[in-house]
């Protein structure tokens, strides 16, 4: 398995998939959006707000999801050395940002008219706050460093340093602060998800955010590859 | 270690060292509090272990760039890692150093300030045992964001930047330990989550540190 991380293969069986990829996720979130935002029951309660979950949930889960690659992509960089996996956290970064950036701005859309405010120091806001800073630290500390591989090995063991601290920082502010949100909307516990009427859909869209993240880390990893590349050449062309 | 030890301490409280400046800044920065929020004692009393805490956690983020850079721009850094001493061994001399000159005097501080704060004083044990505890997992996450940064020029604002997230936890479980003590409630739990990670983070971050070095010195 390990040969596809060799930046020539990489190159060429990620140049084929990314249309493929970014089509899929088109099809899903065409799909999960669309059946969800125009063809499910408005809620008895929350009224047509209800819909922004096909964003938030999603999002949210990505946001998540981002940082544990990031974190699998760190400890394979610092075991096996393949610098596309380096390469790869670093591409994540940022759309790891972007979702938990939507997350919380549709949260406190939706947060305004639900529970009278757009901000609220709840345990799971705070924590995805938190995350966010994560990421810039991450993102600040990559654009710091010269050095490839030196950026590359700090950056992986603040990742895993960060990762620890995170978890924990989850689960101080749980202590801290008694919640406004609601639980899980979904979980593998059939019993406390949501409807299935509003489920369907939101599997279709949380499908095309994952196709969609992972469309986007092969085009930047891609991105990154060539900037190397090109690197490489200017030093050599002196 | 020792002579370690000896060296950086003499270099932190000699001229220029910068000794007093984290305990001044702490002053400084609970004077202005109640410029910002207003001079009512009830709400300046409610607010006081919470200020104290974020304070102390300044203070000693402001100390934080001196610990691997001033050796690391005269080549001491690289003679201390060739010296027959492990890196993480120097990791812990330097979180060592920079508690004693930071963490231990804010932590006597506090309770002294905590009075112009209109800290009541049945939580000045809290605050301080509070501040006791947790200073040292300060020390030991800042010798780790100092250590990642020490190869960055003018680092100092993104050192902020990586450390701040990371003292999260601690400052949560430390204040709401203040907190609970002024107001005199049950305070095990937080104290002993606080305990934890400060135990955690003395025993672990080091070698974390130690290898970050070990890759910015390569």
């Amino acid at each position: 398995m390990w040969e596809y991380a060799n930046p020539k293969r990489f190159m060429g069986w990620t140049a084929p998939v990314l249309p493929w990829a970014f089509g899929l996720s088109a099809v899903c979130l065409t799909i999960g959006l669309i059946w969800g935002f125009f063809f499910t029951p408005v809620d008895f309660r929350q009224g047509s707000t209800v819909k922004i979950i096909y964003l938030h949930v999603p999002s949210a889960l990505m946001a998540i999801n981002a940082w544990v690659m990031m974190l699998m992509a760190s400890l394979i960089w610092l075991v096996r050395r393949h610098h596309v996996s380096a390469l790869a956290a670093k591409a994540a970064a940022p759309v790891g940002v972007a979702m938990t950036l939507i997350a919380l701005a549709t949260g406190a859309i939706w947060g305004q008219p639900m529970w009278g405010t757009y901000w609220a120091w709840d345990p799971r806001l705070t924590s995805f706050l938190i995350l966010f800073l994560f990421y810039l630290g991450y993102m600040a500390l990559w654009a710091a460093i010269e050095d490839p591989d030196t950026a590359a090995d700090l950056t992986s063991v603040l990742c895993i340093v960060g990762s620890v601290f995170a978890f924990l920082s989850r689960y101080a502010v749980n202590f801290w602060n008694q919640g406004l949100h609601q639980g899980a909307s979904l979980s593998l516990d059939k019993e406390k998800n949501v409807a299935d009427v509003f489920y369907q859909p939101l599997l279709f869209a949380i499908g095309g955010f994952v196709i969609l993240f992972f469309a986007l880390v092969l085009l930047r990893t891609r991105t990154e590859i060539r900037k190397r590349r090109i690197g490489a050449l200017q030093r050599r062309e002196g | 270690m020792i002579p370690l030890l000896r060296r950086d301490l003499m270099l932190a409280t000699r001229a220029g060292g910068g000794f007093g400046l984290a305990l001044v800044f702490f002053l400084i920065v609970i004077v202005l509090v109640p410029f910002g929020v207003g001079p009512e004692t009830d709400i300046l009393s409610r607010i006081a272990p919470g200020i104290l805490w974020v304070a102390a956690l300044l203070a000693a983020l402001l100390s934080l760039d001196r610990i691997f850079a001033l050796d690391h721009e005269d080549g001491t850094l690289t003679l201390i890692a060739t010296a027959p001493v492990p890196l993480e061994t120097v990791a812990v001399a330097k979180s060592l150093v920079h508690w004693i000159t930071t963490g231990l005097p804010l932590t006597i501080a506090a309770p002294f300030l905590g009075v112009l704060l209109q800290l009541d004083p049945a939580g000045f044990a809290a605050v301080a045992g509070s501040l006791l505890l947790g200073t040292p997992a300060l020390s030991v996450i800042g010798t780790f964001g100092a250590a990642l940064t020490v190869g960055v020029r003018r680092g100092g604002l993104l050192l902020s930047l990586l450390v701040l997230p990371l003292y999260v936890p601690t400052l949560i479980f430390g204040a709401e330990v203040a907190r609970r003590g002024v107001a005199e409630l049950e305070l095990t739990t937080p104290l002993l989550m606080l305990a934890g990670i400060t135990a955690g983070a003395v025993a672990l971050l080091p070698f974390a540190t130690a290898a970050v070095l070990r890759m910015n010195l390569r």
